[in-house]
């Protein structure tokens, strides 16, 4: 078996490196990176606004550009947060604790080249993973049925609920919310129109392009406007900088390894967030050194390995999104949207269906990753310009990038105004503490549990426990259970825990 | 303002929306067809989602009274100006865009939006509304054949 995968990742490394789906990837790679350097802009928008781009393409080529934004975008979050302290990705927030005392001490250039080398090897293991437990997981997928893809769902949605930041009530609450919007459009079973509103535009669902960007463009430009303030960073990072001495490199080396096995855990169990798992492998770096009390003022560890973590995470993330169709995260239900749109059903026939597509996304993540370090040399000091850019500049333009791409999925104002609308109702539960990134994944995954939903019901005849029956089903209908009671008893906890507070106080 | 009150504020209102939310999903449900499990009408499943959302929105709310402050995460008065300017220039593209092209399209979200940062002066607002207006000729007029017209009246 390890023979054929090993076959089928050369023939993956043919389709890559033909010119033209080269030149996309490297196309990504550049967008993605240079969007993810404008502060406040990470791989969520980085992605919608890109969407729109690759509806013209072929699906492979489409499919390594999108990858190429993902990676390109989250190495530019690196920058800003290295240099600037400024998270623009939620993951990069433990990247700027160490990232930037470090620039702060002139050694910017290598925090950044450790970052570059240290996402190389993350991501390699990570594809590593990819190559040899994707066929693994395909010959297990194929017991699933409707029952076992409706709980396997459940799961990844309670998971990405629950583990993302803040209260996990409202996580659930928004995850339910983008269920909901998932459910706007044509019923397929009956062709009865749900929430249309009497608009005839919306039976056909709502846009993707335009809710991911109503969430993750409009509503930020509403929440950040007139405050954020861009600390002007006099770092001045050159080429000559960036060598890493030989110590330097040692010091990295196991917090890199560490940092990428957490990833490579992590990215295993569906739904945990990207940032939770760079906190976790900072947690852990802090926990294993000898000296902690440098952590917060400048240690090279305290980058390498929550960078590695989230970048094994990153593409063991893709394993689950390409072979069960169940996606981790917000981007990666982005990335399952387009594979819809395109035409593709992700699941376990897609390795074998579109063999092409899968090992060729392999191999392009090799190459994307090389594009990105011999970009990233000679373009650093570009980089650091942009990342100046004041952000009075900055949100005028990117609105208009992000109103003639929505316009130029369908062709129709109508979808700008979606945008407008969700950017509302984003910008509304931001202020109310709701994280908005579940809305994405409810709205992604939300036709998919429902048609599982009826059929598994049309087999047992309207008998709910067959859920719980089928024993694949049941395991992660028991996992579902599992996390809810664990949720329920850190909830209480707290609740004591302040209680005690408040009557300590009095 | 005392941080623990905010947080409490927030819950609660958040709370009251998702139950708000969950009972227009039901209402706007129950007028497709619901159905029983074995026969499943179109109405069922959003109807159980808006249960569940009013039901999660609920125990926000009862939960609000035990969440502890978070530190950062004080209330910032509502930023009128800005939020005035973005949502009014994006309607401007779509008016602008129905009747007059491309160009004023483009033209009227840039400045429009631009204009909601308290920093922009309303030179530096056109200008760089021509330099994006510019842009969007080149770029997707140009070479990505984007099917809105420059002018049209």
């Amino acid at each position: 078996m390890i023979a054929q995968a090993l076959q089928d990742l050369w023939h993956g490394f043919g389709v890559a490196l033909i010119p033209h789906n080269l030149m996309w990837s490297f196309f990504g790679v550049l967008i993605g990176n240079l969007i993810g350097v404008l502060p406040g802009m990470g791989a969520l928008s980085a992605i919608s606004i890109l969407l729109p781009l690759t509806y013209s393409l072929q699906p492979v080529p489409a499919i390594l550009m999108l990858a190429g934004i993902y990676y390109g975008s989250m190495y530019g979050g690196a920058i800003g947060a290295i240099l600037l302290n400024l998270p623009s990705h939620p993951p990069h927030a433990v990247t700027c604790l160490d990232g930037y005392p470090l620039t702060k001490q002139g050694k910017g250039g290598i925090a950044l080249s450790i970052t570059m080398l240290v996402s190389f090897f993350a991501a390699s293991c990570g594809i590593i993973v990819m190559i040899f437990a994707s066929p693994l997981l395909v010959s297990v997928a194929f017991q699933f049925g409707p029952p076992e893809l409706f709980s396997i769902m459940l799961l990844g949605l309670l998971c990405g609920a629950t583990m993302s930041k803040g209260s996990a009530l409202k996580g659930v609450a928004m995850t339910i919310f983008g269920l909901i919007v998932g459910a706007v459009g044509t019923d397929i079973n009956s062709g009865v129109s749900r929430f249309t509103f009497g608009f005839h535009e919306l039976t056909d669902k709502v846009e993707l392009v335009a809710l991911a960007l109503g969430l993750f463009g409009v509503a930020d430009f509403l929440c950040n406007i007139n405050r954020m303030h861009i600390v002007g960073s006099s770092a001045n990072v050159r080429f000559r900088d960036m060598r890493p001495s030989r110590a330097e490199m040692k010091q990295s080396f196991f917090p890199m390894l560490r940092g990428t096995l957490v990833g490579l855990l992590f990215g295993a169990m569906p739904g945990t967030g990207p940032t939770i798992t760079t906190f976790v492998a900072y947690a852990i770096e802090k926990k294993v050194s000898k000296t902690p009390e440098r952590f917060g003022s400048g240690a090279l560890e305290g980058v390498a390995s929550p960078e590695a973590s989230s970048h094994s995470k990153t593409q063991v993330d893709f394993i689950p999104t390409m072979s069960l169709g169940i996606p981790g995260d917000a981007v990666m239900a982005l990335i399952l949207g387009a594979l819809l749109i395109q035409g593709i059903q992700p699941g376990p026939l897609l390795i074998t269906e579109h063999a092409d597509l899968f090992w060729g996304l392999i191999a392009s993540f090799w190459i994307g990753n090389i594009i990105l370090i011999v970009l990233n040399v000679p373009l650093i000091g570009v980089w650091v310009k942009l990342l100046q850019m004041p952000y009075r500049f900055m949100y005028p333009s990117a609105l208009f990038f992000i109103a003639v791409g929505v316009y130029s999925t369908n062709n129709s104002l109508f979808e700008v105004g979606e945008v407008l609308v969700f950017g509302l109702i984003g910008a509304v539960f931001v202020a109310l503490d709701f994280s908005v990134a579940p809305i994405l994944l409810g709205y992604v995954l939300g036709p998919m549990v429902e048609e599982n939903f009826r059929r598994a019901l049309l087999i047992s005849r309207g008998d709910l426990m067959i859920f719980l029956e089928q024993p694949i089903s049941a395991v992660f209908i028991g996992l579902c259970a599992l996390l809810m009671l664990l949720q329920t008893y850190f909830a209480l906890r707290g609740i004591r825990r302040s209680k005690w507070g408040v009557l300590a106080a009095k | 303002m005392n941080g623990r009150f905010d947080n409490y504020r927030r819950d609660y209102y958040g709370g009251a929306l998702m139950v708000l939310l969950g009972g227009v999903t039901v209402l706007q449900s129950a007028s497709y067809e619901i159905g029983t499990l074995t026969q499943m009408g179109p109405g069922l499943y959003p109807a159980a989602l808006g249960v569940m959302l009013a039901l999660t929105g609920l125990a926000i709310a009862l939960n609000a009274r035990f969440v502890e402050p978070e530190e950062g995460s004080d209330a910032l008065p509502p930023e009128w100006r800005g939020w005035f300017c973005i949502v009014l220039s994006i309607i401007a593209f779509i008016l602008a865009g129905t009747y007059g092209g491309l160009v004023p399209a483009t033209f009227a979200i840039v400045f429009i939006s631009a204009l909601g940062d308290r920093e922009n002066t309303i030179k530096g607002a056109f200008l760089l509304s021509l330099v994006i207006v510019a842009v969007s000729v080149v770029v997707f007029w140009w070479a990505l054949d984007l099917q809105l017209p420059l002018f049209r009246w």
